[in-house]
């Protein structure tokens, strides 16, 4: 135990389960816990909707909110849940000199204004003029930065005023791990005394499913539990709408302002392993073995569902003795919110002292201790790797 | 040689740089133009411009991949530009031992893929066709266009980098922030060198359109050269352009130990958010001057320690008004007789590379011991009273140099060079 650990002092949730912390403890920690689905709006597949969100309880301004369409706006409001979580929420000391690491995709386009020019492609031929003319006229001026990636992170500041540092990670699951490493050791070297860490998903956008679907990644049809997903459905992946946003200090600041953290954060592995080669589940286990030896070990695991991956991780999980818990199941896959997500859910399993319940009684196995470690993990749909083992402060 | 700096902290040597702009490829050739004071500002014929307020930009045009796509040509003009500065360090080209940082733009499924899978379609007048004729194509490429990771990975494939490679973007600053963030992994003891880059290829249509909308860009066409014309009266706009500047970062320790040749030092980063507003910056400018102060205080390095800056100097109304007040605040009196040149007047705003490009051109500034002028200074901006090189080059010895980043979202991120260790 050090001065430089890296303790987990906030934390804000948001999925289809509810929002906050609270609400998904209350929900996940009792047994039989029910997915939300949404079956019709974006058939055939299902989705994860958002909950139904007040934002102007995090986001006060109207004028914030129109500037922001709604991935940015979700993951605006998280943030503010993770800071007042925290007791951040409106210190302004703390809060213009604290970090911010973000893990953000974007890309929330405008589908009419596209369907449009799509239509009028099918009946002339310069493809390249239409387009000039149509979004010249069309495209709402600032729906550029209500979609542009590191524009969360510039609401964050505008709205919450974090202005310590900004810096925006890109790349599916694997920012979302980059984030949080990264945050974690510039804690651990004295190179920042506070981060904010998160990241959010918004899949009800029909180009959020289209970038899976280009590689044929989805499950169509039906809901099936992330240990149960058909390869006769497609590719295995479905999508849920969340976010999740830590506050993560180093052990000295969070004592200084009084503060019982979470839990605390050990090493984070990161990793780009080959997938062609067939060795990632044996990768996996070097990664899981170099944080714990520990057995049985709750492990809260980001498995996207995407077949060979899922696989390699689930088998992995059962050859190194892990309880396992595929979020998943319940959420739907929160892309680079993933890792962050299995964080947040570690360190409330830890806060109290108690297990989750299976989330999937057919292929998950009870754990009865008290969790004294947790394992989160991410497994990319397409590529990288994330773990880190969350640990009693 | 003392291999720490004053706090202890392993000093960052760079041992190989490459770039590419509309001026060329590699450091050579965009050296020569640059000091002879050449634009690479050209009438736009990537696409057609009909109906376009701005129809110049500083494309890059001379690759294969030129025509091919946002996604591929941020990937080439990267892969370019890291050949480059890999060669030049003597490091292997397909081991490079070390953590990949890539500053690269949100790039999209571009239009023409778009297009053409829907006239694959059925065509249904529903978002849903598309979505179902991608499934049935599932082209791997297509699919990449719409994957963040894919452009960094594909990059550490092929230089052996080490780890989970990092795509990051902090708009306009997203190549000082590579920068930085291999210069702390370094700083931390993870690794002895890493490989940072900044690579943007997005001058589309579509992208050209959006920052129209803002009213971001310089709408005097006529001629095209003369339109970036930073901290001039006249000036009216940023011209948006690409390309690619990438930096082997080394500790200076492990950099003697292997004989490299030292090509300059990163002494210091540092930055600030600002919560102002989403395009402009906060009235006092003490978000950007917060970053001046905080590169300068991690290089461990007062004001007059500066020798010349590398501005960030956009050409916009906004940017160079608010960059001299800053700089004005930080350098007091004497800013009027600092030197401060922007290379944008010459090869545009390369937007998530800028930050890498001038980086490279910074230390270039200093081992050359030539400063790149500001070209197209014809009509200075009385408000602004800078020596900013006016349009021809200066020969002039310089130790130290501070680069600026200024973006969009409150980015603001200010790098501090050196020529030498000590």
């Amino acid at each position: 135990m050090g001065a430089s650990d890296v303790v987990i002092t906030g934390i804000g949730i948001v999925s289809s389960l509810g929002l906050g912390a609270d609400a998904h403890w209350q929900t996940l920690s009792q047994s039989g816990a029910e997915p939300s689905l949404e079956p019709e709006r974006f058939a055939p597949y299902v989705v994860h909707p958002l909950p139904e969100i007040d934002w102007s309880t995090q986001i006060p301004k109207r004028g914030d909110q129109r500037q922001m369409e709604t991935w940015q706006r979700l993951g605006t409001y998280t943030a503010g849940l993770a800071l007042e979580d925290a007791g951040l929420k409106g210190d302004e000391a703390l809060c213009a000199t604290m970090d911010m690491a973000v893990a953000a995709g974007g890309g929330e386009r405008d589908v009419a204004v596209d369907q449009a020019i799509l239509d009028a492609s099918l009946t002339r031929g310069d493809h390249d003029v239409l387009l000039n003319e149509k979004l010249t006229t069309e495209l709402r001026p600032t729906l550029f930065l209500a979609q542009l990636s590191n524009l969360l992170a510039g609401n964050i500041s505008i709205v919450h005023k974090v202005t310590g540092s900004s810096r925006t990670f890109m790349g599916e699951e694997g920012a979302g791990v980059s984030a949080i490493e990264t945050a974690a050791a510039r804690i651990r070297a004295g190179q920042s005394s506070h981060v904010l860490v998160g990241a959010a998903f918004q899949t009800e956008h029909p180009d959020m499913l289209l970038a899976y679907e280009l590689a044929g990644y989805l499950q169509r049809e039906e809901w099936s539990s992330v240990w149960e997903r058909s390869s006769a459905l497609g590719g295995g992946v479905i999508t849920g709408s969340g976010a999740a946003f830590l506050v993560l200090e180093s052990r000295a600041h969070s004592q200084e302002r009084g503060r019982e953290p979470y839990a605390a954060i050990g090493p984070v592995l990161s990793a780009r392993i080959q997938r062609r080669s067939g060795t990632l589940s044996e990768r996996l286990e070097e990664m899981s073995g170099a944080l714990s030896q520990r057995r049985p070990l709750l492990a809260i695991s980001g498995a996207s569902g995407a077949h060979m991956p899922t696989q390699a991780e689930r088998s992995m999980l059962d050859r190194t003795g892990k309880a396992v818990r595929g979020f998943s199941s319940l959420t739907g896959h929160l892309k680079e919110a993933q890792f962050p997500f299995a964080v947040a859910l570690a360190a409330l399993a830890i806060r109290n002292g108690q297990a989750y319940p299976v989330f999937d009684d057919r292929n998950e196995q009870p754990f009865d201790e008290t969790p004294a470690e947790v394992l989160a993990t991410t497994v990319g749909y397409h590529c990288f790797e994330g773990m880190c083992l969350v640990a009693k402060a | 040689m003392k291999t720490t700096d004053s706090f202890g902290r392993p000093l960052v040597a760079v041992t190989g740089m490459g770039v590419v702009t509309s001026l060329g490829q590699g450091k050579s050739d965009n050296w020569k133009a640059l000091t002879e004071g050449r634009s690479g500002i050209h009438s736009i014929t990537r696409f057609p411009t009909d109906y376009l307020a701005t129809t110049i930009a500083g494309t890059v045009d001379f690759l294969p991949e030129s025509s091919r796509g946002a996604s591929l040509l941020t990937f080439t003009l990267a892969d370019l530009a890291t050949e480059e500065a890999v060669a030049e360090a003597g490091l292997p080209l397909s081991d490079f031992g070390g953590p990949l940082f890539l500053a690269a733009p949100p790039v999209e499924l571009d239009w023409h893929h778009r297009l053409a899978l829907y006239a694959r379609s059925k065509r249904e007048g529903d978002w849903r066709s598309l979505i179902e004729a991608a499934r049935q194509a599932n082209e791997g490429a297509l699919f990449d266009e719409t994957q963040f990771a894919c452009i960094a990975g594909r990059l550490a494939e092929k230089y052996g980098t080490l780890g989970l490679p990092i795509t990051l973007s902090t708009a306009c600053a997203s190549g000082a922030t590579a920068i930085q963030l291999g210069m702390e992994a370094i700083r931390r003891g993870e690794c002895d060198r890493a490989l940072a880059i900044g690579a943007d290829g997005s001058a589309t249509a579509e992208a050209l359109i959006r920052f129209s909308l803002l009213s971001a860009l310089s709408t005097q066409n006529e001629p095209p050269e003369k339109a970036s014309k930073p901290f001039s009266k006249d000036r009216d706009g940023f011209v948006l352009a690409e390309g690619s500047g990438a930096l082997v970062l080394e500790s200076l320790e492990s950099a003697l130990s292997r004989g490299a040749e030292i090509i300059g030092l990163m002494r210091g980063c540092g930055e600030k958010a600002d919560d102002f507003h989403r395009t402009r910056s906060k009235p006092d400018g003490s978000p950007a001057i917060g970053a001046v102060r905080a590169a300068l205080a991690d290089a461990g390095m007062s004001e007059d320690e500066i020798e010349y800056i590398n501005a960030h100097g956009t050409s916009t109304p906004e940017n160079d008004k608010m960059e001299h007040l800053s700089l004005s605040t930080v350098f007091g009196e004497r800013m009027r007789e600092l030197p401060i040149s922007s290379n944008k007047s010459m090869i545009g705003h390369t937007l998530s590379a800028a930050g890498a490009v001038e980086a490279v051109f910074s230390l270039m500034t200093m081992r050359e011991e030539v400063i790149p002028p500001t070209i197209n200074y014809e009509n200075p901006d009385p408000a602004i009273e800078l020596d900013v090189v006016p349009n021809v080059r200066r020969e002039a010895e310089v130790a130290t140099v501070l680069s600026n980043s200024f973006g969009f979202g409150g980015q603001n991120t200010c790098l501090v060079m050196a020529r030498e260790a000590v």
